[in-house]
């Protein structure tokens, strides 16, 4: 079953649902009407996009609304079995997810020692980290235990990986680092 | 129990407020009176840490109750859907002889090559075993391997199957698995449970009627747990005592029925399915371990081969995945490349890995979406952190690990100079969900697809990007090395960009929907020819897929099961199966089977949901063109059971894997088809749960002179950094719980930037109860310190009726509450929660135990 926006928004309206309109209706005044329009003009000429919620393990659906390919209105997706179009505090934040002034957009890097930060160029990083990590693992690579154990591995790099990060990253950061023989890697799952 | 759902997964709690409307009942057990509790019909206080008690109390209720002994359901159900009637080893000895450990409890000795598994003890499990018949003849396990018997490696399985069990279905053996039970249980009564947990009897006795009301042939009844029954020192007991009582009770397998983890994260279900953990490879095979006798493919696989589940086919989910990760140059000749893949030395967890950066043993870290650095025992975590070479930071935001080594307590303190901190430390920035490609699996197992629909800014790129382009960069480092060590690295198949035609969605991006299919799996031969479902999986080289359970995600080329959003109409029964996609197979209710009665009828009509149907005419067998007998599971779910296995089959007697159950066995992951009430391998603190005392408690344990788990961890043992209370210890006379916000998240980096979610919640606090409040002179709003051996934070007091005082054997007890979300980076800033906390924790999953440690309380 497919409910378009248009469609979505009749039915609410006509139950007279919607917090800030469910509070007025005691008062003998519905501003369904009005809301549905301002919210109809906001995501006027938008283009949809199915996605789901970044934050707690419900997996509520959402859909992104874009202008432009610039983000303007996130929302729940009422076609969702799970959320059926509402979402809890942190679900109806995701928009300042992503529309923050607060959001990090540089590559930082910090000298061992250094009191300071430095803006760097992504691709200089990238060259440094695998320096780095290639040196790490050529200097503590074990091949074999002193009981004669093959076990082709390193302790001495340890993964962290969030749980808020797609199946997809977790089989690439698990290939990359067992394909190294790096096994200490956990995430949040652990905890 | 143990969740507080209301508040930590509020969209998921309208569907128990649904069934409110419809006539069920909700009942709370927590410390704490929450909004949870507020809508429950029965809200029952409980001491932090004690659910076994209450668990083990309601398993002795039940069984002794005349509910249970007169309605033959629940004996019909645990006689042969459970191992209620196995007989256990003679030289089995049970707590109740052994005052508090099992018998094979030894000591652990640290290995040299990796001192970091923080047991403080072990057990041998060899008396906790089925007491069995003489072994099949045939080859044996140690000449197959030998003489590198297959593939296939069917012979080697079938060399594992053991003896019968024997079983007494009249449940009247003193060593049957419910006799022992029984014993095991019989101290936990409705006045031990008030004196170990602080519940009031009448309480918990209307929670065990009001079970036992809802539980039969008609009605389920079903538990939802969270983190508070995982963060303990024996955190996976509590879960299983959970299991125990709802198998006893036919709630397992049916719907409306189970035991429900609440998880906490929009993926953490698929980081533990697609590990990035230390201890599994994907789909849960556990990872070849120097521990363990995993020297060769075969050792592995005569290891962990469960012969007479579908586990029995363990040797095609690993030559799969081994093909995966090793493409061509995994074959049959170099048994797949297995010796290329890593071992683990031991205990590489969390924080067993903290514990060895501490100590110097851990050069490097990337650390990418998690924010360690406020995290369990977080002095500790931090001092770690200084003590690496060099440390990656990959974040949404400047997270309070990115900037520890500036803005950490013990630097602004002055008690740590920046310029002693020799780390070399990188940020980079990262991308938000609306922002890629890529799936989510949810608390229910299902993967569900989201879509690109905006750029990120700046130097923002997606996490799968990072790796990918470290990947590239390594492969180039290591190009043309002729060293053994190299080896596996230089034969890894790494083929993640987008296809000739598909635009990257930034430079150097990885084609998501390509990971997906390796995941999924393919013919080697042609990688466009999908894999439908794991039953296609062969263990000679000719398919190739990463994570067997998630095999049919993406069964044709152009066919991303995971992107569905296709509900069922209104008022139709059924389970949303066109909505994302569940694995196994798409399944909904797992062991499902157990929904219908030993002839495959529903158990009622009521909690139908999948049947045997005779009369269902088969097409004949595709692989052989043989016609099939009529019948065939169907119903609301895809069936957790062979698809025209009928009811009244019999196991064949060279049988492996399903083969070896019959038609009335639902739990096919379990070796013996049952569920399992005495555990008799795979936990490593016992077959049954006992009450223990979390490592900090204030009280004796009343039931063992055992006071904890004898086998659990403490990692740091008698260092500075990771002291410890006594028991008793007046010093911090009151037990707290740690908990989570509705309007924050985790250690706060994605809501403490975000305005709406900053003013929502703006300020730490801890809510202590109103008597112990008066007895400190604290008032609300009150700035107070809180201190545990490991650290002293400040917050604000909340001082309300919510939060409680436990009369506990004779004894007060006060509960205090502290949401760990913040720390000095962001929109609301405080202190860290976490640097209370222990490096300590579950023995069989390392987690920590943070629902249950002593703290002091003073007016600042």
């Amino acid at each position: 079953m497919q409910v378009g926006r248009r469609d979505f928004l009749r039915l609410t309206a006509s139950a007279g649902a919607g917090t800030a309109i469910g509070g007025l209706v005691g008062l003998g005044v519905t501003l369904a009407p009005a809301t549905a329009r301002s919210q109809e003009l906001r995501i006027k000429d938008a283009k949809t996009t199915p996605s789901i919620c970044p934050f707690c393990s419900v997996g509520c659906a959402t859909l992104i609304h874009t202008v432009d390919g610039k983000i303007v209105n996130i929302e729940g997706d009422p076609r969702s079995p799970h959320n059926e179009g509402t979402l809890c505090p942190k679900g109806a934040a995701i928009y300042q997810l992503h529309m923050n002034p607060n959001r990090a957009t540089k590559v930082l890097h910090r000298k061992p020692g250094a009191s300071d930060w430095e803006v760097v160029e992504l691709e200089w990083a990238m060259d440094r980290v695998a320096e780095l990590t290639k040196k790490t693992r050529d200097d503590t690579f074990i091949e074999k235990l002193p009981n004669g154990k093959l076990v082709n591995m390193t302790s001495a790099i340890f993964a962290l990986g969030g749980a808020t990060l797609d199946n997809e990253f977790n089989h690439l950061c698990q290939k990359f680092w067992r394909g190294l023989g790096v096994v200490a890697i956990e995430n949040q799952a652990r905890i | 129990m143990g969740s507080n759902m209301a508040e930590c997964h509020p969209v998921a709690f309208r569907w128990p407020m649904k069934a409110k409307l419809n006539g069920a009942k909700l009942i709370h057990v927590d410390p704490r009176f929450t909004r949870t509790s507020a809508v429950a019909d029965l809200h029952v206080p409980i001491r932090a840490g004690s659910d076994i008690a209450f668990l083990g109390g309601l398993i002795n209720y039940v069984i002794n109750s005349k509910r249970w002994n007169s309605d033959p359901f629940f004996k019909e159900f645990a006689v042969n859907y459970t191992n209620a009637a196995t007989i256990i080893n003679d030289d089995f000895k049970d707590t109740e002889d052994l005052d508090g450990v099992f018998s094979g409890l030894k000591g652990f000795k640290e290995p040299d090559f990796w001192p970091e598994n923080g047991n403080i003890g072990a057990y041998d499990n060899a008396t906790w075993q089925y007491k069995r018949g003489p072994k099949p003849p045939g080859a044996a396990t140690k000449d197959l391997i030998a003489k590198r018997a297959g593939p296939p490696f069917d012979d080697l399985v079938r060399s594992l199957k053991p003896g019968p069990a024997e079983k007494d279905p009249t449940l009247q053996n003193p060593h049957c698995a419910f006799q022992i039970l029984k014993r095991h249980f019989s101290r936990y009564t409705p006045e031990m449970v008030e004196q170990v947990c602080g519940s009031p009897k009448e309480k918990f006795i209307k929670v065990a009627e009001m079970l036992l009301e809802n539980s039969g042939r008609d009605r389920t009844s079903a538990f939802a747990y969270a983190v508070a029954w995982t963060q303990h020192t024996y955190g996976v007991q509590m879960i299983s005592c959970c299991a125990l009582l709802q198998l006893l009770l036919g709630n397992i397998g049916r719907p409306g029925a189970g035991v429900m983890a609440l998880r906490g994260h929009a993926a953490i279900q698929g980081s533990t399915d697609v590990p990035t953990l230390y201890h599994s490879i994907h789909g849960y095979m556990n990872a070849p371990s120097a521990l363990r006798p995993h020297e060769t493919l075969r050792d592995y696989i005569a290891a962990e081969t469960s012969p007479t589940s579908y586990y029995g086919n363990t040797p095609k989910f690993l030559v799969s995945y081994l093909k995966s990760m090793y493409g061509a140059a995994a074959t049959a000749e170099n048994d797949f490349a297995y010796d290329w893949h890593p071992k683990i030395l031991g205990d590489h967890s969390h924080i067993a890995s903290f514990a060895a950066m501490a100590e110097g043993r851990v050069k490097g870290m990337c650390c990418v979406g998690q924010n360690p650095a406020t995290s369990l025992n977080g002095g500790a975590t931090r001092l770690a952190l200084r003590q690496l070479d060099w440390l990656v930071v990959k974040d949404n935001w400047l997270t309070e690990t990115a900037t520890h080594w500036y803005l950490g307590p013990e630097v602004k303190s002055g008690e740590v100079k920046i310029e002693d901190i020799k780390t070399e430390v990188f940020f980079f920035p990262s991308t938000q969900i609306a922002e890629y490609d890529g799936s989510f699996t949810n608390t229910q197992r299902m993967l569900q697809w989201h879509s690109f629909a905006a750029k990120a800014p700046g130097d923002c790129r997606t996490d799968s990007w990072f790796y990918h382009n470290l990947a590239k960069r390594l492969k180039k480092a290591y190009a043309g090395s002729k060293l053994p060590r190299d080896q596996g690295w230089n034969n890894v198949t790494w083929d993640f960009d987008p296809d000739p035609g598909e635009e990257p969605l930034y430079p150097g991006e990885i084609s998501a929907r390509k990971v997906l299919r390796e995941i999924n799996g393919y013919q080697t031969a042609d990688p466009k020819q999908h894999l439908k479902g794991f039953a296609e999986l062969k263990d000679d080289g000719s398919t190739t897929c990463a994570s067997w359970i998630y095999c049919g995600c993406f069964p044709a080329w152009e066919q991303n099961l995971t992107a569905r959003r296709e509900p069922d109409p209104p008022g139709v029964p059924g389970a949303h199966l066109k909505w994302g996609w569940a694995w196994p197979a798409n399944r909904r209710v797992m062991y499902n089977r157990a929904s219908a009665d030993l002839k495959g009828n529903p158990w009622s009509e009521r909690k139908r949901w999948v049947w045997w149907d005779p009369t269902f005419v088969n097409p004949p067998d595709p692989k052989t063109g043989k016609p099939v007998p009529k019948g065939k599971w169907v119903g609301y779910d895809v069936p957790d059971f062979g698809a025209t296995k009928a009811p009244d089959a019999q196991p064949k007697p060279d049988g492996i894997a399903l083969d070896a159950l019959s038609g009335t066995q639902p739990f096919i992951m379990r070796a013996d088809g049952r569920g399992w009430l005495f555990v008799p391998a795979g936990l490593v603190d016992g077959p049954l749960p006992t009450h223990y005392e979390p490592h900090e408690s204030p009280i004796q344990n009343p039931l063992y002179k055992q006071q904890t788990s004898p086998v659990h961890k403490v990692w740091a043992s008698g260092k500075p950094y990771n002291q410890l209370a006594v028991v008793g210890d007046p010093k911090f006379p009151y037990v707290i719980s740690t908990y989570r916000l509705t309007e924050h998240y985790l250690a706060g980096a994605m809501s403490r930037w975000l305005p709406w979610l900053a003013e929502l919640q703006p300020e730490l606090f801890i809510e202590i109860g109103k008597g112990l409040a008066q007895e400190k002179g604290i008032r609300n709003l009150d700035w107070v310190h809180v201190t545990s051996p490991r650290g002293r934070i400040r917050a604000k007091a909340l001082v309300t009726d919510r939060i409680g005082v436990m009369k506990v054997g004779g004894k007060t007890i006060h509960h205090v509450g502290m949401p760990w979300h913040w720390g000095w980076m962001g929109l609301s800033t405080g202190d860290v929660v976490n640097d209370l906390t222990a490096w300590v924790g579950d023995p069989n999953v390392s987690i920590h135990e943070g629902k249950a440690f002593v703290c002091n309380v003073e007016k600042a």
